[in-house]
């Protein structure tokens, strides 16, 4: 999708999503930590958008103000041109931590945001199946996430926050705990999906294959404090599957955002390495 | 793969029942070789008959009911009680802090010495008996409850804030569910503190089920039949357990 290409990443016309100058700060034993430094983003409708960044650049505190899940921040997000504060019905998340619910079988599971929106049973249940069947979870309805993989288990958590119909879907680092293989396949069904709902996504990540398999935009952070350092358009053809990571494009991709990150993860490590030979000196 | 599971099952059970009989097929032939004093334990087989004896002539069914009721009632009250009072513990962080120490300590109080202070309350009766197995079963439900709703994993309430639950929405649907299986770990301990207690303060004060009748047996030195009724109080036990993990199927699939 070339006309997406040229997008300014701060520009509000048209988005859907918005994040405008967000700036947030902890106070630590050590001091204050510039956890996110003035950044600016926006996703349009039925796009799907990455963030990619080294471990400590502020992602998840992204996730979570964009979901409202953490306040007391500067700037502004808003869906839709409207400014939002806490948790929106626009908005789903899905967490990198497994978060299906133990208790609940698949289709409780899915049925759940429903049955809190308090849809009679027996339409939530038929709801509830259709997401069921968009993750390709048919046949599990009854089961419970103990007797699933940990794809499936993550699959559930994805088709629960479908099944609450949010115009935007917040997904951080959902594959983390998978293995390559899963991640790649279910990257596939990630991007079938995109394809039949024409989900509005944004993907917080670490991983550069899975960003640049799915998006089409990826936002690459720098480490702390957490601003935008470039954007990338990924112009790879859709509908899209697994098997675009073999072509010479998708290298290409590839290579621009690790030369990009590089800097940033080293200088992470280098820093982590710093801080953890600065607590082990002896007063 | 549910017929391996009940296969494997029967065999757990089947070696739990063969080891209890090795053990007390060997009990019986230390006693019978002298090697423990057949005067302070009795034989086994002793016992067997005796069972019948104390069905017949004591009328241990009818004390077993007396005593399964108090247990029930005392087990209500825990549960009641002991999970109201560890929702409020989680819910006002300052009377936690204050007072966790406190149920703790109580937990391994010797409530059961406190008798003569119950009796003086609640008078020789079956509410003395309660009321001493309520307040000894109380602290490990209050502990576990309080345990269990700490403990509900931070993503799941983020789930629940994402959806924009109320805060009853959050309490019955996501925190209760995920304090369950803690709960019921909680109860479970409530209820073995609470039929130690009730059969012993039975046992203490003369009156009531089981543990008067082990009492009056013991006074009569009648030995096979004190132990025949001491094996009613574990068929009492085992009774508890196997409703509460009934229950605990039904609230909760699995853990």
């Amino acid at each position: 999708m070339t006309e997406t290409a040229v997008r300014d990443a701060t520009s509000a016309s048209g988005a859907l999503l918005s994040v405008e100058h967000i700036v947030k700060r902890f106070t630590t034993p050590e001091g204050v930590l510039t956890a996110l430094d003035d950044v600016s983003l926006t996703v349009a409708p039925g796009e799907f958008v990455s963030v990619i960044g080294p471990s400590g650049c502020g992602k998840s505190t992204l996730f979570n103000i964009m979901g409202g899940l953490v306040g007391d921040y500067e700037g502004r997000v808003s869906v839709g041109g409207e400014t939002i504060a806490g948790t929106h019905p626009a908005i789903g998340m899905v967490f990198q931590e497994e978060s299906a619910f133990p208790w609940r079988t698949v289709i409780q599971n899915v049925a759940f945001p429903l049955e809190i929106a308090g849809v009679a049973k027996s339409e939530r249940l038929s709801r509830a199946q259709h997401f069921v069947g968009l993750v390709g979870l048919d046949g599990f309805e009854r089961r419970l996430p103990a007797e699933l993989s940990g794809g499936m288990r993550q699959r559930v958590a994805i088709a629960r926050t479908l099944a609450s119909t949010p115009s935007i879907l917040l997904m951080d680092e959902p594959f983390a705990a998978l293995d390559e293989q899963t991640r790649l396949l279910l990257g596939d069904k990630v991007l079938q999906i995109q394809q039949q709902l024409r989900q509005t996504t944004l993907l917080i990540t670490h991983n550069i294959t899975e960003a640049v398999q799915l998006s089409d935009r990826v936002l690459v952070m720098t480490y702390r404090p957490g601003k935008l350092k470039r954007i990338v358009d990924i112009d790879l053809p859709r509908p899209r599957t697994s098997e675009v990571v073999g072509s010479d494009a998708f290298g290409h991709y590839v290579a621009r955002i690790w030369s990009d990150l590089r800097e940033e993860a080293s200088r992470g490590i280098r820093e982590e390495e710093r801080r953890a030979l600065g607590e082990g000196e002896p007063r | 793969m549910s017929a391996r599971l009940g296969a494997s099952r029967a065999a757990a059970a089947l070696t739990g029942f063969g080891t209890l009989v090795a053990i007390l097929v060997l009990v019986e032939a230390l006693i019978r070789g002298g090697a423990i004093n057949r005067f302070i334990v009795p034989l086994p087989s002793q016992v067997l008959v005796a069972i019948p004896r104390i069905i017949a002539e004591e009328n241990v069914l009818h004390r077993l009911w007396e005593t399964a009721r108090e247990a029930l009632w005392a087990s209500v009250l825990i549960a009641v009680v002991g999970i109201a009072l560890g929702i409020l513990l989680y819910r006002f962080r300052l009377l936690r802090s204050a007072t966790e120490t406190w149920v703790a300590a109580l937990a391994s109080a010797p409530i059961v010495l406190m008798y003569p202070l119950f009796l003086v309350v609640f008078g020789r009766s079956a509410a003395t008996i309660i009321a001493i197995g309520f307040v000894a079963g109380l602290p490990p439900v209050i502990l576990k409850t309080l345990e269990g709703l700490v403990g509900a994993r931070q993503v799941l309430i983020d789930v629940g804030r994402s959806f924009k639950l109320t805060d009853r929405q959050m309490f019955w649907k996501i925190l209760l569910p995920a304090a369950l299986p803690s709960i019921f770990v909680g109860l479970r301990l409530g209820l073995i503190f609470a039929l130690i207690n009730i059969v012993g303060v039975e046992f203490l004060i003369n009156f009531g089920g089981l543990g008067q009748l082990i009492n009056d047996l013991a006074e009569r030195y009648d030995l096979p039949a004190t132990y025949g009724a001491i094996c009613f109080v574990i068929l009492v036990s085992i009774v508890f357990f196997i409703v509460m993990e009934r229950i605990e199927r039904w609230m909760r699939p699995i853990d």
